[in-house]
């Protein structure tokens, strides 16, 4: 960890490439940056750390010019600059290498990195090409300029988007958690193109939430926390604890009741499932669990740890290896829910409510009104050709009037309604199905103060049913007010289920960045070469 | 002999789709589907029967160059208004392409059966057609010495210089589209509006031009039909339903101009086919024009099957741009 190369930078007297002073923004009343300050020199690698929505991209997207920030001010070497928009970002000789990549799929990678540039001279494919290629050649990078986007791997487009910032000659470029697409070995290739870029006095500023990514490969770290600066330390001088504490804070008190549960019973037993995407990768790795009645169940972890595809395996939205065992209270009989379709379970007499995280695409309809979204749930009922209206609309009204929607009608297209009360008609819907297991995944996101107790309170209230509820979240002092147990999962894995009345944030935050033995390995190697 | 004449015959029916699909290909690829091609060209027919209409009645002895610009001028003039108006609505208002187009087809077609109808009375003519030789004359002059050059001559230098110089349009967008910058940056606002505007490309300036000129190119298959094909004779609904052919070739010819040239001397084959088949009944010959389709539909088939990317239309067609707003 402390190579000595390292920490002879930061006491240079040199100008810095970048520096923010003070940078403040709000997106209404969210404050997503509030008096961040950052500086980083040529040379030098810089990593970003933060829990997620701690306001990481926000701020490197107003360095490269896609919000303009409310307060504050940016110096590129020096110069004070206002940068307006991504091309103002250029001329500063700033580069972003985005978390979804922008590119033409159909096109290769020269015409890519070429798009919308207006070199002087004639247009010439062939000249291009021959650029990428030196440019490939004296960083290290491995790309075919010829290939189609279509044809690449994701790490190729990931080089495909380095390259167009360096062909465009940036100077400092930004990366948005570049590693969270990559395997090991990728990422281990990018690590030392980016360390062969320092070398060469490129200013490298990189957002992550890898705590061992950021030992290994930056420089300087600064940890934002809930948008504000937790303090900037050097690589070589700091520790995994010392950088956990600082990303999650200190403790907040939040005031949720939590009753004791009452006679627990095991509802929902998952035992050893595992999936795969399309590519191959593992996204769900031995997971075995069991959620309770009359208990919360906390799932802790980075944002796409796995939580989706969990949530979705046990709906019957996902294909996974392993057992779902459903145990009925009416019947005692035990079922297994795997591979079934959520028709299928309904009809098994399985009374399962998700409230996915995609409201508006998997939720509900955003075009439909509230009476017609809550009838998604319940059209096959009645024996006429004829839909019964009657009871979902007094079912919407309920809704509106028990959980305070606000909206003109039960008429009202929910896609018009705020996020709070998108979210309320959801989850009063899912509840109003008198759930045995209801399922939520980061059912506050988005919404203000008292819209989430709203939802934390009608969670609370659905336990003390006797429903087993399942709640994804990602406030850390949240998940420990509300839940009865935590389970932490890390890249799809199970770092370990706690009591959620003794733990404590660090020791959550600890399990969520931990790594997994695989990527001990390469953060090993990493150390070592 | 038959077969020189029948290969004759297929270019000039073939000479408006390929006008129709290059300036569909052009439209297509900002990401703009224009059903409102064959509305489209119906106008540029009309215009250009306008304005020769006009300068017929205006004057005796036509100018051969006045002759040919002026309808010329009014056609595209036509044109280029209904591919303003299908800008504006899908690109400023973000109206639904599809509703939009075929909205214009049947505005264009029934501009033209309007002022055709006019223009008859005024002409004082009993049925709905407008005969405008004169012009036409000069429309359809051709390469003098082609006679002598037999079948040859006859099949390719027969031709009129509006026919030529569809050819040559088509070869041109070919070149722009693959070759040039304008071209890559084109063919990125189709697929990938996000990203072109991403790399600074002005979306919605390119959507704008790239339906006009389409507009105006294929308005130019209006004007060929019934100055050339029809020598001058404008009748009502007589353009039928060539419009839906050019579409058809695009597919056909994978959204490239240059294989729209072949393309569309087969379709025109194909269209015209039972003309050259003895002894068919009127609904055999139904069955005859129904080809092209045919052909359309079973290639569509097979490119979906074969599932090249390079065959597929732009991924964005049909879709409104919206930036992200946050």
């Amino acid at each position: 960890m402390s190579e000595p190369t390292v920490t002879e930078k930061p006491e240079k007297p040199e100008i810095p490439a970048i520096r923010l002073e003070h940078i403040t923004k709000r997106f209404g009343e969210v404050v997503a940056n509030d008096d961040v300050n950052l500086t980083v020199y040529h040379g030098q690698i810089l990593s970003i750390l933060g829990e997620n929505g701690s306001g990481k991209t926000t701020l490197m997207n107003m360095i490269s010019g896609i919000y303009f920030p409310d307060h504050g001010k940016i110096y590129v070497d020096g110069q004070e600059v206002v940068i307006r928009s991504p091309k103002d970002a250029f001329q500063c000789k700033i580069g972003m290498i985005h978390q979804h990549f922008k590119l033409v799929d159909i096109f290769t990678a020269t015409e890519n990195i070429v798009l919308g540039l207006n070199e002087k001279g004639r247009f010439s494919l062939r000249r291009a090409a021959e650029r990428v290629r030196e440019i490939s050649a004296k960083y290290g990078f491995e790309l075919d300029p010829n290939k189609k986007i279509y044809e690449m791997s994701v790490s190729e487009k990931q080089t495909v988007e380095i390259i167009k910032v360096l062909y465009r000659g940036a100077d400092i470029l930004i990366l948005d958690e570049p590693t969270a697409v990559l395997t090991p070995q990728e990422t281990q290739k990018l690590f030392a193109v980016l360390r062969n870029m320092r070398d060469s006095g490129k200013a490298i500023i990189i957002i992550t939430h890898k705590l061992h990514e950021v030992l290994s490969l930056s420089d300087q770290v600064t940890v934002l926390c809930k948008g504000k600066n937790a303090g900037t330390v050097q690589t070589a001088e700091t520790n995994e604890e010392q950088l956990t504490e600082m990303m999650v804070g200190r403790k907040v008190t939040l005031n949720i009741d939590r009753s004791e549960p009452v006679n627990p019973v095991d509802r929902l037993m998952v035992q050893g499932i595992s999936c795969k995407n399309r590519e191959g990768t593992e996204l769900l790795h031995d997971i075995s669990f069991t959620a309770r009645s009359g208990e919360i169940l906390g799932i802790a972890g980075i944002a796409g740890s796995g939580q989706r595809e969990l949530l979705e395996a046990i709906a019957g939205l996902q294909h996974v290896d392993g057992q779902i065992l459903y145990h009925n209270p009416k019947t005692d009989q035990i079922d297994d829910l795997r591979d079934k379709t959520p028709v299928q379970i309904r009809e098994l007499g399985v009374r399962l409510s998700f409230v996915p995280e995609d409201r508006l695409g998997m939720g509900l309809v955003g075009n439909m009104d509230i009476v017609d979204n809550v009838m998604l749930r319940s059209y096959r009922k009645g024996k006429s050709i004829f839909l019964e209206r009657k009871a979902p609309k007094s079912l919407a009204e309920k809704i509106i009037r028990d959980l305070e929607v606000v909206t003109p009608s039960a008429a009202t297209p929910v896609r018009r309604l705020s996020g709070g009360n998108v979210q309320k008609v959801l989850v009063g819907r899912e509840i109003a199905a008198s759930p045995t297991v209801l399922m939520a995944a980061y059912p506050v996101r988005g919404l203000d103060i008292n819209a989430s107790f709203t939802i934390y309170h009608l969670l609370n209230e659905q336990k003390e049913h006797g429903t087993a509820v399942i709640f994804v979240g990602e406030d850390l002092d949240v998940l420990l007010e509300l839940s009865d147990r935590i389970m932490v999962i890390s890249s799809g894995r199970i770092a370990g289920i706690v009591d959620a009345r003794t733990a404590t944030k660090e020791q959550i935050g600890l399990m969520m960045t931990k790594n997994t033995k695989v990527q001990t390995q390469e953060g090993g190697a990493a150390d070592a070469g | 002999m038959m077969l020189v004449s029948f290969l004759q015959r297929a270019i000039m029916q073939g000479i408006p789709l390929l006008y129709g699909s290059t300036g569909e290909i052009v439209t297509e690829k900002s990401g703009n589907l224009n059903l409102g091609i064959p509305g489209i060209m119906y106008v540029g027919g009309i215009g250009g029967v306008i304005g020769a209409f006009l300068y017929e009645q205006h004057t005796d002895s036509l100018n051969p160059v006045l002759a040919v610009l002026i309808p010329l001028f009014c056609s595209m003039l036509g044109s280029f208004l209904m591919g303003l108006i299908y800008s504006f609505l899908t690109v400023t208002l973000r109206a639904n392409q599809n509703v939009t187009g075929l909205a214009l087809t049947t505005f264009g077609v029934g501009i033209g059966n309007f002022f055709g109808g006019s223009l008859a009375k005024l002409a004082g003519s009993d049925i709905p057609s407008i005969n405008l030789t004169k012009t036409s004359k000069y429309f359809r002059t051709s390469f003098s010495g082609a006679k002598d050059l037999g079948w040859f001559g006859q099949i390719f230098l027969s031709h009129s210089f509006l026919a030529y110089a569809a050819i040559l349009i088509a070869i041109i967008t070919s070149f722009v589209l693959s070759h040039t910058r304008v071209g890559l940056q084109l063919r990125a606002v189709g697929e990938n509006p996000a990203t072109a505007d991403a790399a600074g490309i002005r979306v919605g300036r390119y959507k704008y031009f790239a339906t006009c000129i389409g507009s105006v190119i294929a308005g130019l298959g209006g004007l060929y039909y019934v100055m050339d094909y029809a020598n001058g004779v404008w009748s009502n609904d007589g353009f039928g339903d060539r419009g839906w052919l050019a579409i058809a070739l695009v597919i056909f010819a994978v959204w490239r101009p240059n294989i729209s040239i072949f393309g569309s001397i087969l379709f025109g084959g194909l269209y015209i086919v039972h003309m050259y088949i003895q002894n068919l009944d009127v609904s055999g010959q139904e069955l005859f024009k129904m080809l092209p389709y045919v052909v359309t539909i079973l290639f569509l088939i097979v490119i979906s099957m074969r599932r090249k990317k390079e065959a597929q239309p732009p991924a964005h067609l049909g879709l409104p741009y919206f930036r992200e707003e946050r």
